[in-house]
């Protein structure tokens, strides 16, 4: 593999991995015949992004030398943006980027051609991969909005940096709702601001979304997106669905588009994802706690909950969607191990099949199901990650 | 209880925000109180604070175009929360551009001040961003503790220099030790001294001019040159010091000999007194 950036895109490269960094401690780097893909996906696997280049983006992009495979590398997302770190450094100085894969060395080459002939070679070492990708399909979701990134980014400036979870939801005269989120706290003491900002239908371009309904998710995930987005000045669209279904947070331009997929808060929880109050006239009635009757299949599995869809293909194999799962709930808010150890139960004999799963489904989910399963005392790892530790 | 108010001048929303950020920067949490003329941010000395105490105030009307509270009581009618000064002056900076801002009393989930900041957009459409700040209601039993400190007789009196050069002068004695003798005379004289083993470090301040004095008769006999001081925490002068961002309208400092300093500011018309104790 063999790709040249050139001017201004350099920074918009480097922008990128800023982006995926906030995400991720490793980078996927896989040259496709449609452009370079950059993956990433966070260690609880609630966060997927993924920025795909088109060949146009680069003076010169050679996907693969010709008789070969196409290549594809894991790296270190730490060494991969210490190539990039200084953005101001890149648009003043840099002329010119070449990132070249050689199958034979085990390095991957990146190397920036700077001003009075300087050139500076990094060379990363990375690790062979399957392809990490997201299983999830932004035309599904029911619900989309979009407006200028800029809008999205003064709709969250009220929000403080630290803040972790936001809600987004339609509000009464639809206007677009976003509000801080905070886990209900034993320490009843220690309560946090809550904030809110509310925006008019008129700011966005397209809204397809009824009254009432609202989405939590990680407003610093969300971030690393919104910063790229804001900088090239490209329209955000978000796609959801009901709350515990991931979100799709998309841009797009003619030389890249960017995915961000992150899991959203289920909603056992309703009533702090409640946008409405008494008090406030524009109040949203309150949304329905009736939950949508999940089937008994392994995608609403409560082990999951953090979960997106990933599938990953060892060698040359298609890509192969696993038709059981679409899209995996999101997290669960902490709540007393007793009822979740007994909902495990019962969704066992369900959700393990007779026969063994395919290899491939297995290794999807490995460490993450079958450890739990054998431990129906405490929720499971994924979860406790969560937990306060309060009973 | 109850209290509404709102705030639609720009001058006003800029200079109470700027008040607000100065709360936070010398107390965590502080007290609000509301009283019918005035709002008062309140420190009292306890032991968690270091002994250090705050008292400012402002005319409620300077500020605010409107403004209904209702207090505990009718005979007592005030209103005195606890909350965290930083929640205030975040909530604060959101109303930059604001067309008008208002502030409440409400009960969602939990006690609050909600602060609710109407932002001009360029839109059609109006942004509203709504904060609601925790906030605990202090009972009227423990108001006593709450009323403004009673400024003893100090034993000099004297103008401040330009903050931001105390403030700079400061930063670098904390490297040094962190007991500062902070020492003054009638003769418009005020120095800044640190001491260790290995080095004494002071700042002499000249032509400072004194106020007035209050009673002439004690002070008649009084050799003008003498030095009053006091040991302080250098920490503690410092954290005031980092409060001012604007140069005060007035600064004043009195000492009173091995008991206190106390600081009496005026910003425009808000006061600001700020008492650090001497170290034991």
């Amino acid at each position: 593999m063999k790709c040249l950036v050139t001017g201004g895109n350099v920074k918009v490269l480097g922008k990128a991995v800023h982006s995926l960094s906030r995400i991720g401690d490793e980078l996927y780097l896989e040259p496709l015949e449609d452009g370079l893909s950059l993956r990433t996906v966070n260690s609880s696997r609630s966060a997927y992004a993924c920025f795909l280049f088109a060949p146009l983006f680069f003076q010169q992009y050679q996907a693969a030398t010709p008789g070969q495979d196409l290549l594809r590398c894991k790296i270190l997302m730490k060494s991969f943006l210490s190539v990039f770190r200084s953005l101001a450094m890149l648009e003043k100085t840099v002329e010119k980027c070449c990132i070249s894969l050689n199958g034979r060395s085990s390095r991957l080459v990146v190397q920036l051609h700077c001003k009075f002939g300087v050139r500076k070679t990094h060379n990363l070492s990375f690790q062979d991969c399957e392809s990490l990708q997201a299983v999830f399909d932004p035309a599904s979701c029911p619900h989309m909005l979009r407006a200028p990134a800029r809008v999205l980014g003064e709709a969250v400036l009220p929000f403080p940096p630290a803040l972790a979870e936001v809600t987004l939801g339609i509000g009464r005269g639809r206007r677009v709702i976003l509000r801080s989120y905070h886990e209900e706290e034993a320490d009843s003491t220690a309560k946090a601001m809550v904030t809110e900002m509310c925006l008019g239908e008129e700011d966005f371009q397209q809204l397809q979304a009824q009254e009432g309904v609202a989405i939590t998710f990680c407003l610093k995930e969300f971030r690393g997106l919104l910063s790229f987005a804001e900088s090239a000045n490209l329209n955000l669209s978000i796609h959801f669905d009901a709350p515990g279904r991931p979100a799709i947070f998309t841009i797009k331009d003619s030389l890249l588009d960017g995915h961000f997929v992150l899991a959203t808060l289920s909603d056992t929880d309703s009533h702090s994802q409640d946008l409405g109050s008494p008090e406030r006239h524009q109040a949203v009635p309150q949304l329905q706690a009736h939950s949508i009757p999940h089937p008994d299949d392994f995608a609403n599995d409560d082990i999951d909950s953090y979960m997106i869809a990933m599938e990953t293909t060892i060698g040359n194999e298609g890509s192969r969607v696993l038709p059981s799962i679409s899209l995996s709930p999101g997290p669960q808010p902490p709540k007393s191990p007793g009822p979740h150890s007994e909902e495990e139960d019962e969704a066992e004999p369900s959700t393990v099949p007779g026969t063994p799963p395919p290899k491939k489904f297995r290794s999807l989910f490995f460490g993450s199901i079958l450890a739990p399963v054998r431990s129906p005392q405490g929720p499971s790892p994924v979860l406790a990650e969560d937990s306060e530790g309060e009973g | 209880m109850k209290f509404r108010a709102k705030i639609v001048d720009g001058a006003c929303l800029n200079h109470f925000t700027r008040i607000s950020n100065m709360i936070a920067k010398l107390a965590k949490t502080c007290t609000l109180r509301i009283s019918p003329d005035k709002l008062n941010f309140i420190l009292c000395d306890k032991l968690a604070n270091g002994g250090v105490s705050m008292w400012c105030e402002l005319e409620q009307e300077n500020f605010f175009n409107e403004f209904q509270m209702e207090g505990v009581s009718a005979e007592n009618n005030e209103i005195y929360l606890e909350l965290t000064s930083e929640n205030l002056s975040r909530a604060l900076k959101t109303a930059q551009n604001a067309r008008a801002l208002k502030i409440k009393l409400t009960n969602k989930h939990f006690p609050c001040l909600t602060v609710s900041v109407e932002l001009l957009s360029m839109s059609s459409s109006s942004r509203i961003v709504t904060h609601d700040i925790p906030i605990k209601v202090i009972p009227r039993k423990l108001w006593k503790d709450l009323q403004e400190p009673v400024v003893p007789d100090p034993d000099v009196s004297i103008y401040l220099p330009v903050l931001k050069t105390m403030k700079s002068v400061v930063e670098k004695m904390k490297n040094i030790s962190n007991h500062l003798v902070i020492e003054a005379n009638l003769d418009g004289e005020l120095n800044l001294k640190i001491e260790t083993e290995l080095v004494c470090v002071t700042t002499h301040f000249k032509d400072l001019g004194n106020p007035p004095l209050a009673s002439e008769s004690t002070h008649q006999d009084r050799n003008v040159e003498h030095m009053a001081e006091v040991h302080i925490d250098i920490r503690k002068l410092l954290q005031f010091l980092a409060g001012q961002q604007v140069n005060p309208t007035k600064a004043l400092c009195n000492i009173v000999s091995n008991k206190m300093v106390h600081f009496d500011l005026l910003h425009e018309d808000v006061s600001l007194q700020y008492f650090i104790p001497a170290l034991s």
